[in-house]
């Protein structure tokens, strides 16, 4: 009996010994808070990365999850806890652009790699080393949405939405005025800011303006009030927005009001074209019970990113990580295939999608230099 | 502008003004009774939401019941609240009893998070294939009524004379009244003081699930932070109005609500500032005439 005990005694320090040979992956996302489903979606697609790819240069990967609750400062306090306390080598995360531009800067100053599943605002990479991300970013994405609105939906006259305490917001607005101006359409702002939910006044002012499409370019929750109450004052025209709109949430909290509305995204998974993009798929119908939503597979994207930077870095080394990331080229992802550029961001497709029937439909693919 | 944005602009503004003076009511009684600020009077309307959402979600209970449970269990609530939190603090400084409300609204929301999920969560859910009675409106001119309005103006209206009734008419709102002036004289009386405020508790806050559920309806996005903004508002309107005035805190409650609305559509150029007008009309209202609109002043017995 005691030698048996002994025995087990020894088998419990083997294994501490092994657990501790470990490389540690910080994964910071807002699991509570305003884009709490943001985080959840993210945090499911890295866990399936995890299982396609549970070990780099023959160690175990360990993730380690820390909230931001969708703030700013948490953000910068996170990350700074997954560096100082945790020790991780690299970091997925985070969503928000104003998040990671706050989180951003630690891990630069710290020289610790970040990869960034969602985060299109172009100042989050920019003047950075160790920031990178495997999404596009607004400039694209803004000119792919007003050339969708003047082209596809035939829209002249477009009343946009911006939440003024999101950067990727603020970006995304200019940069679809920029194009829509110059395709000769006729825009116009108005404001809200994060966690508003009366918005009849600017609603109001809005369609005093008789626009043919609203662009609303904040996030899911307050997206789906606005329409709601642009429905219920007799707006009949078509919504537009950018990615922010991509959690099921939105069609939870929109109902009907949100049926018909289109928005540009990162993904679809009727748009799968690499092999594991569909090995993705059916993974997560196993795993999940659901249909992959883009932030899952941007999740997924980002880890395998990351851990086969570090695979070909050779070591630990943060300063060859984040280099390596950035010589990421053709890797074959859910989302598609992906290459990051020198500074950090990745060269993708624009796609588009609408609610149709209470589920997210996938409309076109819109590709850079087209 | 035009008469029908003039109209519409009412309209909008009677609507928010009309739940914040719903839940501006549960607010002022309580504080006309106890002198306590409920800073987690807010987060008892959230509580109040959940309740509502989770009798139709686990138990499918029809809307109307749920509602009632949702009401019941609130006022349940505040009574426990009342026995765990305040009540030990009875004869500590009133500051006691305010930091106590903060730490409680804090719990609450924290509790929430733990036991209901940080997500938000749709209210259309609870109304199910009747949602479209959310949508309904009136056309006057050319500006939309919506019938949710009427609504939460004669559920304020009700709950005023609801009120009105249990103070003034009935033998628990005079032991209410008494403990508003005098608690151990009261108590002498042969009064079972803990029993009263305990009632008072639960009184406001059934009316502050009852506040929730119209929220909820107009604004179905909720989460455990969703009483927090609201709750603060809803303060802002009672001081304005005279805290411990339960009709200074639905003049208040329109009155700020109409600000707001007419803030931003008359000056589109500051509407991202729309929250900061709310409080600083508390400040201004708290320099030059810190008793509110129809608030009494206030001897301090000596």
């Amino acid at each position: 009996m005691r030698k048996l005990f002994l025995f087990m005694l020894i088998l419990v320090f083997v294994f501490m010994a092994i657990a501790e040979d470990v490389v540690k992956i910080g994964v910071v996302l807002p699991m509570t808070g305003g884009i709490s489903a943001f985080g959840k979606l993210v945090w499911e697609g890295v866990q399936l990365g995890y299982e396609f790819k549970p070990t780099v240069l023959g160690k175990k990967v360990e993730l380690i999850l820390l909230d931001n609750r969708s703030e700013k400062t948490e953000a910068a306090n996170a990350v700074a806890r997954a560096i100082d306390k945790e020790h991780v080598v690299a970091i997925v995360g985070e969503v928000a652009s104003s998040h990671t531009l706050a989180g951003g800067e630690i891990a630069e100053k710290k020289g610790i790699p970040m990869v960034s599943p969602a985060s299109t605002n172009p100042l989050v990479t920019q003047g950075k080393k160790f920031v990178s991300r495997v999404c596009f970013i607004d400039p694209f994405q803004g000119s792919a949405g007003a050339e969708f609105a003047y082209n596809y939906l035939k829209a002249r006259s477009v009343v946009i939405f911006t939440d003024i305490e999101q950067d990727y917001s603020v970006g995304l607005s200019k940069f679809f005025m920029d194009t829509f101006k110059k395709l000769g359409g006729k825009v116009s702002q108005v404001f809200y800011k994060t966690g508003d939910q009366e918005f009849s006044a600017q609603l109001t002012v809005a369609l005093s303006r008789n626009p043919d499409v609203i662009y609303i370019t904040g996030y899911y929750p307050e997206i789906a009030l606005i329409c709601q109450q642009a429905r219920a004052l007799g707006y009949t025209g078509y919504f537009l927005t950018g990615d922010g709109s991509d959690a099921p949430e939105l069609i939870e909290i929109g109902g009907d009001a949100v049926e018909g509305l289109y928005f540009t995204t990162h993904y679809h998974p009727k748009g799968a074209v690499t092999e594991i993009g569909k090995e993705f798929v059916e993974k997560f119908r196993e795993k999940f019970g659901k249909d992959p939503a883009a932030l899952n597979a941007l999740g997924f994207d980002a880890y395998l990113v990351l851990v086969d930077a570090i695979e070909r870095a050779g070591n630990l080394d943060p300063v060859k990580i984040a280099e390596e990331v950035r010589k990421t080229k053709s890797f074959e992802g859910a989302t598609g295939v992906i290459t990051i550029d020198e500074h950090g961001n990745a060269v993708k497709s624009v796609v588009i999608n609408t609610v149709k029937g209470g589920k997210f439909d996938y409309v076109t693919t819109v590709t850079p230099g087209t | 502008m035009t008469a029908t944005l003039v109209l519409q602009n009412i309209f909008n503004g009677i609507m928010l003004g009309g739940l914040y003076a719903l839940i501006a009511v549960g607010y002022t009684m309580v504080y006309g009774i106890l002198r306590l600020i409920n800073f987690a009077h807010g987060d008892i309307m959230m509580m109040g939401i959940y309740f509502a959402f989770y009798a139709v979600a686990l138990l499918s209970l029809p809307v109307w019941l749920a509602f009632i449970v949702a009401i019941l269990g609130s006022a349940l609530l505040g009574f426990l609240i009342d026995r765990v939190a305040y009540k030990p603090l009875r004869n500590a400084p009133r500051i006691s009893a305010l930091i106590t409300a903060i730490g409680m609204s804090f719990f609450l929301e924290s509790f929430a998070v733990v036991v209901f999920g940080a997500n938000y969560k749709s209210f259309l859910k609870v109304f199910g294939e009747h949602k479209e009675i959310l949508r309904k409106y009136i056309l006057i001119g050319n500006a939309r009524l919506p019938v949710l309005t009427i609504l939460v103006i004669s559920i304020t209206a009700l709950s005023l004379l609801f009120l009105f009734w249990i103070v003034y008419k009935t033998k628990i709102g005079m032991a209410m009244r008494a403990i508003s002036s005098d608690i151990p004289t009261t108590a002498l009386m042969g009064v079972n003081v803990d029993m009263v405020i305990g009632f008072t508790f639960a009184l406001g806050s059934a009316l502050a699930a009852i506040s929730g559920i119209m929220w909820a309806m107009r604004y179905p996005n909720f989460f455990p932070y969703t009483g927090f903004m609201p709750g603060l508002k809803a303060f802002i309107a009672a001081v304005f109005g005279g805290i411990g005035s339960i009709p200074g805190a639905v003049l208040g409650g329109f009155l700020l609500g109409m600000i707001e609305i007419l803030i931003v559509s008359m000056v589109p150029q500051v509407m991202e500032y729309k929250d900061a007008f709310a409080f600083v009309i508390l400040i201004i209202v708290l320099l030059v005439k810190p008793s509110g609109l129809m608030g009494q002043k206030v001897i301090e017995k000596v």
